[in-house]
């Protein structure tokens, strides 16, 4: 007979009762993922990044699939900010479900508008800022890819949000030193990481001789990036060991989920595994539990970043 | 300006794992049939189905959406979901690999059905390659209440067509095309099809098939009265709602034009509100 595991995590100031959450962008508001399994159950549900305006996104073909993964090029299509918190956040929040409300914007000031009007919304636990998005006011550079466009989104959101609210960071990985531009937005205000968001690929459709995707290229997410995940999760930990990390990236299994757990992340979001079996998250959070009291752990947070400690003797 | 309309995913779907109990060629394709016991009481013509393919450790990691062609609850295996499948694809081509008694993960049923008039209609039926599937299905339900039934099928070629004996008995008459002229008449179900529309009466057309053949018939009904409810075709990563990417232009009451998922808004939709023009662009481009 095994104890029982305490799943319980915190990111920030804030608390969830259990370590597994959806990933923006793969649950839409959660209503549908609601058919498959009660969102409480689930540590908190990340919304899909809303912009300040309704947005139509990308023309279609918006999705290939890849070995062990796929491209997706949405273009960030959403009801905009007020829809969302007249519609979305209510309805999460009567089901009782923990809502962590990703926003993305094409400026800085776009962000500081949305965390304005996300400061008197009462209920929701944290807010994502996506900063994958294109600076329109930088030739289109990513503001995930510019250390310096990444402060100033995070320094404004801080600014516009108040003191309460946890501030979680989502970083992509296609960049040359990842630990750099998270000590940034740590200093700028972050509470807490989401490490990764997808990495930038392309697929030729060879029939047509042209780009798959209507948007050309698309972000690529699933089992085929975790590797990827877990060494910027490791890597991050290692130089920022105070940070919560929110781990992601192809994560398909509680096997998935320990391991960047053991690389240093305090919770783990289900993206892509959910779009092949919507009650993923349910059955990796299952999994997870069951690996933690195997190896013997009492309280998952007993279990993050302990792949490190090799390194501190 | 995007209309926030909320829809919602199949209430009565559910996941299961169903029992391939039949796995037959058939021309050009394979039927399946998958044991779903009591699922087939909330299955409607039109619903579909999302499938894992390539078994648990495969590189495919996306569910497949195919039509449920029909269901059938007395069977001798119970109730059982019949499905026309192209073995096309790696996913379909594993599909159609697999042995009677092979448990199948499936999400069923999904999307909108065809809707069925209340009163005896003049319906007519088009289907365009294996979409003519579920037509068959849809063909009993509306025989069963009365309506008038004529088909069209249409394909390149004459194995592409399907058209089985049992289906052409719950049909007044089925006409067929091919491109090359190797199965009746040669040419495109949309040859004759206004002729058509005027002989019989029809009243409704419920179409399945590519989606140029789609376009093509709401472009020669827009000018009528008959209405046209067509099954449409996006490529989808999870066929319940959350990928966003299955989405196609369809135009508000207030004249505007949403992006709607064609997994919970469709796969049914009225054609003369599909932005056909506009599939595979952007609609702020083009306002």
């Amino acid at each position: 007979m095994t104890m029982p595991v305490d799943m319980s995590t915190t990111l920030g100031n804030a608390w969830f009762p259990h370590p597994i959450f959806t990933a923006s962008g793969c649950a839409s508001s959660g209503k549908e993922l609601a058919q498959f399994f009660d969102l409480k159950d689930i540590g908190a549900v990340v919304t899909k990044s809303v912009m300040n305006k309704p947005r139509h996104g990308r023309p279609t073909p918006r999705m290939a699939e890849t070995p062990s993964g796929m491209l997706n090029s949405i273009g960030l299509q959403g009801p905009g900010i007020d829809a969302f918190l007249a519609k979305d956040v209510p309805w999460l929040l009567e089901q009782k479900a923990r809502v962590i409300v990703s926003i993305a914007g094409e400026t800085i000031e776009e962000y500081s508008t949305l965390a304005r009007k996300l400061r008197s919304v009462s209920g929701i636990s944290a807010v994502e800022v996506n900063i994958s998005c294109p600076n329109v006011e930088n030739r289109g550079l990513v503001f995930a890819c510019d250390p310096d466009a990444s402060r100033r989104v995070i320094d404004g959101v801080r600014k516009a949000i108040g003191g309460e609210l946890p501030i979680i960071a989502k970083l992509s990985p296609d960049v040359t030193n990842l630990p750099d531009i998270a000590k940034g937005v740590v200093d700028a205000g972050a509470d807490a990481l989401a490490l990764i968001n997808t990495v930038l690929g392309m697929v030729i459709n060879i029939d047509t001789m042209k780009t798959h995707l209507g948007g050309k290229t698309g972000g690529l997410s699933g089992p085929a990036i975790r590797p990827i995940a877990v060494r910027a999760i490791y890597q991050v930990h290692a130089a920022l060991p105070q940070t919560p990390i929110l781990g992601m990236g192809g994560v398909a299994s509680g096997r998935d989920a320990f391991e960047m757990i053991l690389a240093g992340a305090s919770g783990v979001s289900v993206g892509t595994a959910s779009f092949g079996n919507p009650s993923a998250a349910i059955a990796i959070q299952n999994e997870l539990r069951d690996l933690l009291a195997q190896r013997g752990f009492a309280t998952l947070k007993d279990a993050v970043g302990f792949a490190h400690r090799e390194d501190a003797q | 300006m995007v209309a926030a309309v909320m829809s919602t995913i199949n209430r009565n779907s559910a996941q299961l794992l169903a029992t391939l109990v039949s796995n037959k060629r058939v021309g050009a394709y394979h039927q399946l049939l998958l044991n779903v016991g009591d699922l087939v009481k909330s299955c409607k013509p039109g619903n579909f189905v999302a499938i894992k393919v390539g078994g648990d450790s495969s590189k495919m990691i996306l569910r497949r959406a195919f039509a449920i062609s029909r269901v059938s609850d007395i069977s001798q295996y119970g109730g059982t979901m019949e499905l026309i499948v192209a073995p096309h694809g790696s996913g379909s081509k594993w599909l159609c690999s697999q042995v009677e008694g092979t448990e199948i993960d499936i999400i069923a049923p999904l999307g909108t059905a065809f809707g069925i008039p209340t009163e005896p209609i003049n319906a007519l039926l088009i289907g365009g390659g294996y979409g003519s599937a579920p037509l068959f299905g849809l063909a009993d339900v509306l025989k069963s209440r009365g309506c008038k039934v004529d088909m069209l099928l249409g394909a390149s070629v004459g194995s592409k067509i399907y058209a089985p004996m049992e289906g052409k008995r719950s049909v007044n008459s089925l006409k067929i095309y091919t491109e090359d002229g190797s199965m009746g008449e040669t040419g495109r179900v949309t040859e004759s099809l206004l002729e058509i529309i005027a002989q019989r009466n029809i009243d409704v057309i419920y179409s399945c098939g590519p989606m140029g053949m789609l376009r093509a018939i709401t472009e020669l009904v827009a000018e009528s009265d008959v209405i046209h409810q067509c099954a449409v075709e996006e490529s989808m990563a999870c066929g319940v709602g959350i990928c966003m990417t299955c989405v196609l232009p369809v135009m508000n009451d207030d004249g505007t034009t949403s992006m709607l998922r064609s997994c919970i808004d469709g796969p049914v939709m009225d054609g003369s509100v599909v932005r056909w023009d506009l599939v595979g662009k952007v609609p702020e481009a083009q306002s």
